[in-house]
Order: C-alpha cells, then structure tokens, then sequence
C-alpha cells in the first residue's frame, strides 16, 4: 500500500498534528473532516480539531505509544473518504472601504485593481467554512479568488473590530470579535458569530457558506 | 464575599482552564501556573480545579466582607492580613472586615511573577462552556470577561465538609521539583514541525544560551528577545490548530511562545514545544528574567507529567493524613 505524503508532529505532549502535504482544497478538507469525525472517539482523544487541510488532535492523556497512534491516523488517512457536510449557506451584508475597509488602498496598489473589480471578485464565490480557529466564532473561508490575494500586512494592526471583512494572503476572513490582526481589511458586516450562552456557541460550523452581499461601495 | 481595593489591573479569575472549545475557536485560558492553582486548592479542600484569582501586579488588595478560609500561592509577596506577615503556601482564616495585601514578589532573580489567592469553595462565578476562566478576547467568563477593577466583589462557593484552614504550609514545586540551567530558570522542549528548517548556529543559540523575557509578555505570549532564529527555507504555513507551549518564530526571528490565553491556531514555523509539565515555569518568570531551554524526548515529557500528578497526589495524601490525625478519624 502506497502511504500519502503527510506529516506528523507533536506539539509538546498536549497535542499531535497531521498535515496531508499538497495544494490547499475542498476535497482535501472533506477528507479532513471524515478523519476528524473519525479519530474524535479514538481512545485518550480529546479533541479532533480540524484545520486547513490539517487535523489537529489533543489529548485528554498522552498516548504512551506515539508511534501507534501515528500508525492509526496514517492508516485511516488512506482509507478517509470526503464527508460532504451539508451546511447552511449565511449572506452577510457588506459595506467595502470607507472607515470599515482601511485598507483597501492597499489591497488597490497590490493588486492593481479598482475598487469595484475587487469587490465584484471578492462577493461573487459562495465561500466553504473549511475550519473553525483564531478567535471564539472565527471561520477560515476556502475559496478566494487568487487576484485579490494581498500578503499579510508587515506590522500588525492592533486592534480590529469584530465584523472586519479582511484578506490575509490567499484566505479572506470576518473578524467575530475585535482584536490585533495582520490581515488588510476591505470592508465591514454587522453579525453576531459568537455566543456562549447559545448551543452550539458558534454560528457558523465547517460544511457551511459564507456569501458577501454588497450592500455599499465607499470610495 | 470578598472586595478588591486595588486598581491593578490585569487580575483575573481562572481555573485549570476551559477543554472542549477548540472546535468553535475557543482556546483554552486557565491558570498560567496550574501548580500554584491546583495546590492552593488542595490546601483549602476544594477540586483542583476550582477557580482562584490570578494575580500579576502588584501590591494587590481584598478585604473580606465575611469570614473565609483562603491561601496564597504562587508569588511570594510577603502577604500580610490587616498587620500580621503571613506564610506563603498556607491556609489561613480570615475574619469579615480583615484586609489582605499582596506586596512585590520576593526572591531576587528567581522571584516568581504571579500570586493566586485561592478561597475556600473556590471563587463563585458562572461557569461558561465547562469552565470559570477569563477568555478576555471572546469577553466570557470569569467575572463577566473581564480583568477584575477595583469595587469588584466576589463570592466564594460553598466550602467542601474538609474545609482546611489550619496553618499548614507546602514547600512551593520550584523548590520541590527544581529545574535550572546555567543558574536560570529552564523549561523543557520537544522539538516540532519546522524545527530542521532552521539552522545549526540557531538550533544551537536556542538550546544553549539564555533568552530575555521582554516586556511585550503576558498571558496570550510571551515575546522573548536572544539571538535571531534564522530558517534554512522559507516556509509557506497553512492555518493549523496550536496550544499553549508552542514556540513560534516570526520573520524577525526572535521566538514566541504561547500562554494560556494564546488563540488556538496559527501559521507561523514552530520550533518546538514548551512542555505541558513545564508551562508553569515559564509563566512565572518575570519580565526582564533569562530562562534557558532544554531538549527533551517524547518518554521524558511524559514522565514530567506524572511526577507533577505524584507532587499533587502527595500533598493530598499528607493532608488527608493530617486532618486524621487531628480528628482523630
């Protein structure tokens, strides 16, 4: 049997991490998602933590023989068949530049576009939540048209509101609370990602959507 | 109840952390040194796991509005109960209307840099996704999200029928279970994913010589300054899930390592793994303090942990046996 390319390391004794090398995809991640759904009942598993096309496992103990659960996960990465997570599909009303999108300029001179070509690129894909991380609520969006892409900004911003609409390299991304960022923010939405009191606390989980409607152009 | 007098901020609620939210990006705050927690808690006889108030900044002031068993770990600040000096790592009984402050760490350059004021019953706030801990980004838990301000009042819980408040004192696991290089405080690291990509003369200068803990540290990293780490390849990294102890390196090359209240996924090159037995050391080192690294295996970290689980077990064991002695059960 063939054995995919993948690696696995440890993060201290808390957690291991399984990452498929390759180019970033959905099928990937579906994968990723039936290999999460699978390794969560694994023995001394606390959590099976998907991320971009990587998995992450923490444990209620660590394992005593790390070989073995290396072993198990590469085993069941062969054989892990995509789980199409059926979502929910949430529109999001955004308003580009302005005060809300401060750096639109930026993401402008990067990548040679208008204002309008950049919006029309950014809203147009229906984006697959590939992951939850980063903050209470925050979603990692596949899908991003690449001639948007704008490299991480070279001082991070210190503080960002919640509901910023950003780019960060190839990723787009809505903040859900506020906080320091890298990230070029092209815009501003006005929704609640996160609340602990309700169940399940996040509002979006991996195998839903995320549309942008554009609601306002300031330029 | 207890009330806070002092202004200093960045004091907060914490228990043995929040498991479980990994999945909705809730990362795991808690206690920066869980020993300190854990133990003060086994002094009154509370869970280990109940929630105490973290204590970076100092003097720190509380008046007890009813009568409370409490002890002070962690930090030694020379405590004292309205005029009487109290013994660091004791269980004492508090009067309503007694005031207790917390003065600077002592201890010179070994001096640690967090206290907790554990009570008995533990510090009754509602428990949010399975735990009391502050989550400050997410701005839950704890008392109402927040770092405690002066005029806060806190309630403790109903205290456990072995409720302790006898005077006996531990000896703190730095002295117990001591870990030093070159005369500075060291933390034990498994390397991780990207550790072959730096080089030789930087994967030496980070096992070998000391590193500065700078000003730019608190609970979410702590930001240390040494020799820059330079990578063989630039790495292009995809989001993936971190914890507490990973020790990232940004482009500048001085590494980060991740606390309790670090968010739980990132993308820059890690070198290496603080360990889960360690993180307490490294959260009670002060700013401006050098700490060392030392490489360890996967066997030994595993170890680490279960000699901190043997540290625990036995003070319960001597305090079971101490309260039998005294009624005689």
């Amino acid at each position: 049997m063939s054995m995919e390319a993948a690696t696995f390391s440890v993060l201290g004794t808390t957690a291991a991490l399984f990452e498929p090398i390759g180019p970033t995809t959905l099928a990937v991640q579906q994968r990723i998602w039936g290999l999460a759904r699978e390794a969560q009942a694994w023995p001394d598993v606390r959590e099976a933590v998907p991320g971009m096309n990587n998995l992450m496992l923490t444990f209620v103990h660590p394992p005593r023989q790390l070989a073995a659960l290396e072993e198990r996960l590469r085993s069941a990465w062969e054989v892990a068949r995509p789980l199409a997570l059926e979502g929910r599909v949430v529109e999001l009303p955004v308003v580009y530049g302005g005060s809300g999108g401060l750096h639109m300029a930026d993401v402008m001179a990067h990548t040679g576009l208008r204002i309008d070509e950049i919006v029309e690129l950014h809203s147009a894909p229906l984006y697959p939540v590939y992951a939850l991380g980063s903050h209470p609520g925050y979603c990692y969006l596949g899908g991003m048209d690449a001639r948007i892409a704008t490299p991480r900004r070279k001082v991070p911003v210190v503080s960002i509101p919640g509901g910023a609409v950003s780019i960060g390299g190839a990723q787009t991304g809505v903040s859900a609370s506020t906080g320091p960022s890298g990230w070029n923010t092209i815009g501003t939405t006005d929704m609640g990602f996160f609340d602990p009191m309700r169940d399940p606390p996040a509002l979006l989980q991996p195998g839903d959507s995320i549309r942008f409607r554009v609601e306002k152009v300031i330029r | 109840m207890i009330e806070v007098l002092s202004s200093s901020a960045l004091a907060t609620v914490q228990d043995l952390g929040r498991e479980g939210g990994l999945r909705w990006g809730v990362g795991t705050s808690g206690a920066m040194d869980t020993l300190a927690l854990a133990a003060g808690n086994l002094l009154l006889g509370n869970e280990e796991s109940a929630a105490a108030i973290e204590i970076p900044v100092f003097p720190f002031r509380v008046r007890f509005s009813e009568d409370c068993a409490f002890a002070v770990t962690g930090a030694d600040g020379a405590a004292t109960l309205d005029a009487r000096p109290l013994m660091p790592w004791s269980t004492y009984a508090a009067r309503a209307g007694q005031v207790l402050n917390l003065g600077m760490p002592q201890g010179g350059a070994s001096r640690a840099a967090r206290a907790y004021l554990c009570l008995a019953g533990g510090v009754d706030v509602p428990s949010v996704l399975n735990s009391r801990s502050t989550q400050l980004r997410g701005a839950f838990g704890g008392l109402e999200g927040r770092a405690l301000r002066k005029g806060d009042t806190l309630r403790a819980g109903k205290p456990g029928p072995t409720t302790r408040a006898t005077g006996i004192g531990l000896v703190p696991p730095a002295l117990t279970l001591p870990l030093q290089a070159d005369g500075c405080p060291a933390m034990r690291v498994l390397p991780a994913a990207e550790y072959a990509h730096y080089t030789p003369a930087s994967r030496d200068a980070f096992w070998n010589t000391a590193w500065k803990v700078t000003p730019q540290s608190d609970r979410y990293g702590y930001r240390l300054a040494g020799e820059a780490l330079v990578s063989i390849t630039a790495v292009e990294m995809r989001s993936h899930g971190i914890v507490p102890g990973v020790i990232q390196v940004p482009p500048g090359g001085q590494p980060i390592v991740q606390m309790r209240d670090a968010q739980p996924s990132g993308g820059y090159p890690k070198l290496g793994t603080v360990i889960e037995a360690d993180l307490w050391r490294l959260g009670q080192a002060p700013i401006g303090s050098h700490v060392r690294f030392i490489e360890t295996t996967w066997d030994q970290a595993v170890a680490a942990l279960d000699e901190i689980r043997a540290w625990l077990d036995e003070i319960r064991r001597l305090l079971e046996l101490h309260q039998g002695l005294r009624y005689g059960t």
